[in-house]
Formats: C-alpha cells, structure tokens, sequence
C-alpha cells in the first residue's frame, strides 16, 4: 500500500495524540482550516478545541507558550506554517526551550516538538524557500529530525512526540503529495524510527552519498543514472541531524573511500561542510579522492522558475559530482 | 493575636476593572515579622552578593530572591554564583539561571522579555490540566519596565486574553531599563494599562501589605476564568543594573537617597511593628544582627563550596523516560581538542 507523506505525518500525530493526552496541537491554522497543508486534517473535529489550537500570527508568543507548557510537563506540537516563520521564534527555540534543561542541571526537561515545511518549496521566492538544517542542528541539547520517505515521517514524529526532549521536526512540503509505499508494520501504532540513526538507502562500493529530506529521491535517482555507467553509489539518508550518525557515514567512506553531500541548503557551514570535516578528521586515510559538496547556490532564492532551477541541487548535479570524485571527468 | 488595620495613603489605580480593589489590609505581629525577616535576608543577600560579584563574578539578573522564596536557601544562591556544585543550579546555570520546579520555580530567564510567553504557556498548562469547574492554579511573569515594550509580551497577552489564560502580568517598574529611564523607552509609562482591553492596577511596590491584597485579588480573579491581569509594580533599584553599572549616570544620588527615606519597603514593615506596639526597635535590631549574621555565614560556607566535576559539563543535555528518570549523554561531544572528545564518534547515539 502507498501512503503519502502527508497522511504519514498525520497518521503519526493522530495515533500519539491518542496515546497521551498531554499531547496537543498548536500553530497557525491547524485546527478550523485543518492546516495550511492539510497534515493536521481531520484532527480537530477528533479531538476537539482544547487540543487542536489554532494560534494567532503570533510565532514568538506561541513558541515560548509551549515552551512555557512544556516546562510544566505537557507535550505540545508546535507547526510552523513554514520553518521560514520559525526566525521569528528562534530565540524561544534555543534560549528557551534547547538551554533549559542543562541550565536548570537536570530540573526541568521540556518535551516540545517544532514541526512543518522545511527547504525549498516552489516559486515562493527568497523568503519563503530555505533550508534550516544547519542552522537548528548546529545547537547542542536540541534534536533535528528530517525525514523523506513516508515511514520516515511517521517513524520519526511519533519518536519526536515521544521523545522528552526538544524536537526540531523539519518536513518537506513538495514531498507532502507524494506517496511512498509502507509495510503493514509501519502503517501499526507500534512502529518507531529511532532518533539518531541514519538509513542506508542504497548499498553501493563506489562512492558514498549523504544526504537527507528530498534530496534522499534525488540522489536514488542520481544514484540510478550512476547505475547506467556502471558505478555503483551508496545513498545515506541521514534521518537525523542531530544527533547525527557520524558513524555509518564514516563506515560507508571507509568501504566506498569517496564522499558526496548533498542538500538543499547554502554552501557555506552546511551539513555537508560539516560532514566533510568530521570525514577527513576521522577517515582521511579512506579517501581516494577530495570530497564532493552539492549545495544550494550561494544566493537568497530566486522567484524565476529557470533561476530556481538553477539554485537547487538536480540529480545532474549529484552526477557530475560524483563523476568528478571517481575521477570519471574533471 | 492583636491584629492591626493598615489603610493605604493612596487608592490603588484600576484599568478596565470593573470592580474596586482593597482600600487597606489587616495583618499581625507574626506576618509582619515573616515579611520583615525574608525581606531583610533578601536585601542582606543581594547586597553581600554585590560585594562579591566585584571580585569576580557574572553580570546580574533578577532571579536571586525568587530563588529563596521558592525553597532555595542564601548558601545555594551564593554557591551558584560562585559556580559551585552545591548551588541552585549545580553551578550550571549562573546568576541569571536558577530554577526549583517542584516549588514551581521555571527560573531566571536571559533574555529579556522571553519569559513571558513562556509564563504564559505555563498558564496554558494550569488551564489544560485543570479539572472542569475548579478554580485554576495562576502563572505569574514579572519583567521589567525595561521589557514592558517588547513585543512578543503583547502576542503572549493576546492569547492569555483569547483563551482566558489564568495570568498575572506584573510590571516591576523600577524606573530604568539598565540606564534608560521610562520616559526614554516608554510612549506609555503607566504599565498597567498596556494590556488595552486586559485589565490592569498598579500597586505600590514598597508596600507589602498592599502588594499582599493585589495580588491575593488577581488570583482569585485570574483562577475563576476571567482571564490575564496586569500588575504595575512601582518599586525603584538602589543599586546599579549590574555589575558593570555603578547606578550613578542616569540618576543622581539626590534621587536614590531620597526614595531610600521616604519609601524604604522595609522600613515601612519595621514602622509598622513599632508604631503599633508590635515588636521592640531594639528587637528588630538584633533580628537584623542575626541575619546578617547569618547571610555572612551562608557566604563563608558557600565559598567553602567544591567546583563541580568535569562529568557536569556534558551531563543534562538530555534526559529520557515518561518521568525523566533517564539523564543521556549523547554518544559524541567533541571538545575544543578533538583528541579529548567525549565518547566515540562511532557508536550508536540512539536513545
């Protein structure tokens, strides 16, 4: 059966917000609209208005209320209607809810969880297109989650909500649409991932991609195209950002001996400028080649279509990276 | 017990409150004296903590004498600003980081004006958890007059007022945001009213007794779903903003000397045992003695405090389990010298 990631969320949020009534639902039209992008649909009317919380436009305030609830041990989930909105929050998210719990040596844990669209959407422009992964995973004691595929998403947010820790829960909103199959096991109200491990999409010898949310599909792709030419590609998908599994990306170079990252984010202190860094600490002697980062252009998003195109990561740019790693081009 | 009736020199300011507020309070020798004692520690506490802090220590913020009230003792408090492991905070979270969430104590926050969305989700969570029909435990966010225009406290206050939040708002106005005073900051200085439609009054902050009945009257109006209330709270700071502030730039001692005069809240509670034949002057002043006495001794045993163990700096990064019990390192924590890392990058951080 093929479930999309969207009813996955759903699924997930719904079977957990059974589970335990402390967990609630609040953000910007999640209840009486059903969500911006429908995830939260049909939640409302099951659990009504004291769990399904429409919010003002208000993403400071609410951020810290649930934060603030949170602290007196109730298990909000928070969605921003983009992650784009979560700047105006960000100080909640890290001083508020991230610090506390080592502030306050072990008093008060705050088991909240951020969720909705992150990365690049479609022809929305600069504001409302890009990628926060490194940004909230490069502050200790939060946990960054991004999932691709539909069991992933569901895997993960019922992790996330259980989780009694802060939980950045960053989604893809153009993979909302698209479904993925899942086991039966999956589609059960017992089925976890846990935080903290990646999957190996793909097993390959020739050379390692690592990567994560949307860009896990582009790189099979990519990977399939590899196929063609008779090289054998590795897909990662990370799972989690942070804590993230430095471990099987290590174990992977050491048996591929060649690195490509690929996300959707800036160049510059990325998650692959940061994996890149940790690999030639730990496994330089596995490497046979430099290590290959596919990004997102260095520029705020352009609104064009054909510039857009241009300043995201394509299966043909993951291509011609690991072409240039396996010393197939130059 | 003999009780006495204190009526207040000056009626309390209301802003859309539809009722009127206490016009004096009863009290007694025993409450008094409790108010006299905690509030004589407090001051002997922060003063002492001053002292030290020139010597050696971080920049202030307000926590300290929440910390006591709410089950911390002076010895903790020094210990945490010491950076000691006896401390509130284990020495893990500083002077403006202290914390007791048995007593419902959810800390010093740092960042001005961001504990109050959070003070409000901690009324949110009163509300939600509150059984149908019963009166509602309140949440209490003070801020400065410093923070009085930041503008996530209005996004807070909205949805306090949306949702009949059980939140008390309290202003401490003291007159300066750090060295800026509120005519500088404020297009509105009376606090009270910045709520709009939230109802609002303003106590004096050097009264005790009148801050006793406001706020015993915005509890019982904020638990029965009435919703959010602001306190205006007009108090004043003798001492500077904090360490890198002598106090003496932005005001002058003229100013300060005359509010020590004139509206001391201490010396109003000692007026007030004496003139009414409550306690002795000479029995206030050896009370006085003794706790000075004690806030010095509470210093030397916290100096004699031990710093904490390395161990400390990566333990509470998380915790796991329904109830907490479980603390989690993660698998890795790299150090300043990858060599002296902690764990192995290699293992599972699975939890």
């Amino acid at each position: 059966i093929e479930v999309a990631v969207r009813e996955a969320i759903n699924q997930g949020l719904d079977e957990e917000m059974g589970r335990d009534e402390r967990v609630f639902l609040m953000g910007e039209e999640v209840a009486q609209y059903q969500g911006a992008y429908k995830v939260t649909k049909g939640l409302y009317q099951k659990y009504g208005e004291q769990r399904v919380i429409d919010t003002p436009i208000t993403e400071m305030g609410f951020t810290g209320l649930a934060t603030g609830a949170a602290y007196k041990d109730l298990r909000p989930v928070v969605e921003f209607m983009t992650f784009n909105f979560s700047l105006q929050a960000i100080d909640q998210i890290l001083n508020s809810a991230a610090k506390q719990l080592y502030m306050s040596a072990g008093d008060c844990p705050v088991p909240v969880v951020f969720r909705g669209p992150n990365g690049a959407a479609s022809g929305v422009g600069a504001q409302h297109s890009q990628c926060f992964a490194a940004w909230y995973s490069s502050v200790p004691a939060l946990k960054v989650v991004s999932p691709w595929s539909s069991e992933d998403a569901k895997g993960l947010i019922k992790s996330a909500i259980r989780d009694p820790n802060p939980v950045v829960f960053l989604e893809n909103e153009l993979l909302y649409g698209v479904a993925f199959p899942m086991t039966d096991e999956a589609q059960g109200e017992d089925f976890v991932i846990p935080i903290g491990k990646a999957k190996v999409e793909q097993e390959g010898t020739d050379v390692s991609i690592v990567t994560f949310s949307k860009m896990v599909g582009t790189s099979l792709e990519a990977a399939e195209m590899l196929a063609a030419q008779g090289i054998s590609a590795e897909v990662i998908n990370l799972r989690t950002l942070r804590p993230l599994d430095y471990g099987t990306v290590i174990k992977s170079v050491q048996k591929t001996n060649r690195l490509v990252t690929v996300e959707e984010g800036w160049p510059q202190n990325g998650i692959g400028a940061d994996i890149s860094a940790v690999v030639c600490e730990e496994a330089f002697d596995h490497l046979d080649a430099p290590i290959e980062r596919v990004t997102g252009a260095d520029v705020p998003m352009p609104y064009a279509l054909n510039l857009e195109r241009m300043a995201l990561p394509s299966k043909e740019d993951i291509v011609s990276a690991v072409l240039r790693t396996t010393y197939r081009s130059k | 017990e003999k009780q006495i009736t204190v009526p207040f020199t000056k009626d309390i300011d209301t802003h859309n409150l539809p009722v009127s507020l206490p016009t004096e309070a009863t009290t007694n020798r025993e409450e008094l004296m409790s108010y006299f004692k905690l509030m004589y520690t407090m001051r002997r506490m922060e003063i002492t903590c001053d002292t030290e802090y020139k010597d050696s220590w971080i920049t202030s913020y307000r926590c300290h004498c929440t910390a006591l009230a709410r089950g911390g003792t002076v010895e903790s408090v020094f210990a945490e600003l010491f950076g000691f492991k006896e401390g509130v905070s284990r020495g893990k979270g500083g002077s403006m980081h202290m914390y007791n969430k048995e007593h419902s104590f959810f800390g010093g926050q740092g960042i001005v004006g961001a504990q109050v969305p959070v003070g409000t989700g901690l009324a949110f969570a009163s509300k939600y958890s509150a059984p149908a029909g019963e009166d509602t435990p309140v949440a209490l966010a003070m801020y400065g007059d410093g923070a009085a225009n930041q503008g996530q406290i209005w996004e807070a206050a909205n949805m306090a007022s949306l949702w009949k939040l059980p939140m008390i708002y309290c202003i401490e106005n003291n007159q300066y945001g750090m060295g800026t005073s509120k005519e500088r900051s404020s297009s509105n200085s009376t606090y009270y009213t910045m709520g709009n439609h939230i109802p609002g009054f303003k106590l004096d902050g050097m009264n005790v007794l009148m801050i006793r009945e406001g706020f015993a009257f915005a509890k019982d109006w904020c638990s029965k779903g009435n919703g959010p209330i602001y306190i205006e709270v007009d108090t004043y700071r003798y001492h500077g903003h904090s360490m890198s502030d002598p106090g003496t730039t932005y005001r002058n001692r003229d100013e300060i000397a005359s509010m020590r005069t004139a509206r001391d809240p201490i010396e109003f509670v000692k007026n007030l045992l004496v003139d009414n034949g409550l306690a002795e002057a000479q029995e206030l002043k050896d009370i006085e003695k003794d706790i000075r006495k004690e806030v010095q001794e509470a210093l030397k045993k916290a100096k004699g405090g031990t710093q904490p163990p390395d161990e400390e700096l990566y333990s509470n990064i998380w915790v796991a389990g329904e109830k907490y019990e479980t603390p989690v390192t993660p698998g890795y924590i790299r150090m300043p010298d990858r060599s002296k890392s902690i764990g192995n990058i290699m293992s599972d951080v699975v939890v």
